[in-house]
């Protein structure tokens, strides 16, 4: 499928203009509104010279609205995935090669997050020393991890990631 | 059911069986009498970040009853530790001089840390040097919780069927949060006594209930004081109110007098995990049905037990 052009949910501002395909690289889709920033900023997307597209508050059929990232020659690691799902559960990303969706795929919370995000136990010896977090997810829907430490159950809303 | 060279961190890292193994061990320490070359030329270190002179009398006399040398490493003032040395780094220089290390450390979390550094150390050719939690932070007491256990076991000669009472400073008392995890193994019913705002946290309900244990909530003791078979009463701190009258209200409610006690079964067992305030008033101290100072000198044979099996000397 061409990237941009033939997909089902077309990304459009309210004025009908379709943000402009890319030839190489990842598109970040179907995050909630807002969230933009925040998954450019903590995947380190804004870097000088690289060609970034953010939409805010796009359209879209499933969600009403959305938001979108289009970031030009830049392909996610593994863990980049889990730090998006940790931020928009329901994003999808696609990865574009030559104008074409070569891979579609959807972010899932991993069982396990090796040194990724923060214990939300302030007391937490993961919290008060350099040692590597460790939180298991109890449940993706709503989101509730338990820390390996300290055993403290929280929810999403209380995670922080690291660094 | 393996024990040797095990980490004694949570509560729930244990099974049944293997609590009632320990506590079988246990009885028999404390009919047969200390066997003193059990653990002769072990070294037991007592890493001791907080001040807390119970149980780390508890740990040094069941080492030594064992014959076990123990080493303490007492308050944080004057050591590295105060010179900004890591727990992981303390951990790695003292597992060279120790068989095992019974730790307290204010942190939450700091013994299952302590647990996975000298768990590591041993892929790099070290013995594994367990680790026993004293107390990490507000988290977990295990050794408690098994002295616990085993009095209510001890007194009883049974936990199955059993009707308990948990009173007190139900929200911030870690020690009856593992004791429910610990009872949710056994066939118990369960009277959560305090006030509103210090009520059993949902966490420990939602647990109980996912085991199918059944338990009531009460503000009263009068409510349960003549079915149950143990009373667990909890100091209430201060603290926790956000003034002092409405913590004047609470304490008087919260308190055992001899009065009180009069209405219990005469084979009803008190006990409290000490230190007490005031929730037990001292003319208590002599009525038959009064444990609290038996329940923590049952400390001895359970850490002695515990210590034996997980350095390999009993099986
Ligand atoms: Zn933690």
């Amino acid at each position: 499928m061409r990237e941009g052009a033939n997909m089902s949910e077309p990304a459009k501002t309210k004025k009908g203009l379709i943000v402009s395909p890319i030839e190489n690289g990842t598109v970040i889709d179907h995050l909630p509104p807002g969230k933009a920033i925040k998954i450019a900023e903590i995947l380190s997307l804004l870097q000088p010279g690289s060609v970034v597209i953010m939409g805010q508050n796009l359209k879209s059929t499933k969600y009403g609205k959305k938001d979108l990232i289009k970031v030009e020659d830049r392909y996610l690691t593994g863990e980049e995935y889990n730090k998006i799902a940790l931020v928009a559960p329901n994003a999808t990303v696609n990865i574009i090669r030559n104008f074409e969706i070569q891979e579609k795929r959807k972010v899932s919370v991993p069982d396990v997050l090796e040194d990724v995000a923060l214990c939300a136990n302030a007391n937490c010896i993961s919290n008060k020393e350099r040692i590597p977090s460790r939180l298991y997810t109890v449940s993706r829907d709503p989101l509730v991890m338990v820390c390996h430490y300290c055993n403290f159950e929280f929810k999403g809303e209380e995670l922080r990631l690291k660094g | 059911m393996e024990f040797v060279n095990r980490d004694v961190v949570s509560i729930k890292d244990f099974a049944r069986p293997e609590l009632e193994h320990i506590f079988e061990k246990a009885e028999d320490m404390e009919k047969k009498g200390y066997d003193k070359s059990l653990l002769k030329g072990k070294k037991v270190g007592l890493l001791f970040y907080e001040p807390s002179t119970r149980t780390r009398m508890s740990f040094d006399s069941a080492a030594q009853a064992l014959g076990a040398g123990t080493i303490w490493f007492a308050g944080v003032e004057g050591t590295s530790v105060m010179k900004g040395e890591t727990l992981k780094d303390t951990i790695e220089t003292v597992a060279n001089y120790m068989d095992v290390i019974v730790m307290r450390h204010p942190f939450d979390g700091s013994a299952r840390w302590a647990a996975d550094v000298t768990t590591k150390r041993a892929t790099r050719g070290f013995n594994k040097v367990p680790i026993v939690n004293g107390g990490d932070g507000k988290n977990e007491h295990p050794t408690q919780t098994m002295l616990d256990l085993y009095s209510v076991q001890k007194t009883q000669r049974r936990v199955d069927g059993l009707e308990l009472a948990l009173v007190g400073d139900l929200k911030y008392g870690r020690t009856t949060h593992s004791l429910s995890y610990a009872l949710s193994m056994f066939d118990t019913k369960i009277r959560y006594v305090a006030p509103d705002a210090l009520q059993i946290p949902e966490h420990v309900t939602s647990f109980l209930k996912r085991k199918g244990i059944a338990f009531t909530k009460h503000s009263r003791i009068e409510e349960v004081i003549e079915t149950v078979d143990i009373i667990y009463m909890t100091r209430i701190q201060k603290e926790r109110f956000p003034d002092e009258n409405e913590y004047n209200k609470v304490k008087g409610v919260y308190r055992m007098d001899k009065k009180l006690l009069s209405r219990a079964k005469p084979t009803m067992r008190l006990m409290h995990p000490l230190p007490r305030v005031d929730e037990i008033t001292l003319d208590v101290d002599d009525d038959q049905r009064s444990y609290y100072f038996q329940q923590a000198g049952n400390g001895v044979p359970v850490r002695a037990a515990l210590l034996a099996l997980i350095m390999g000397a009993v099986r």
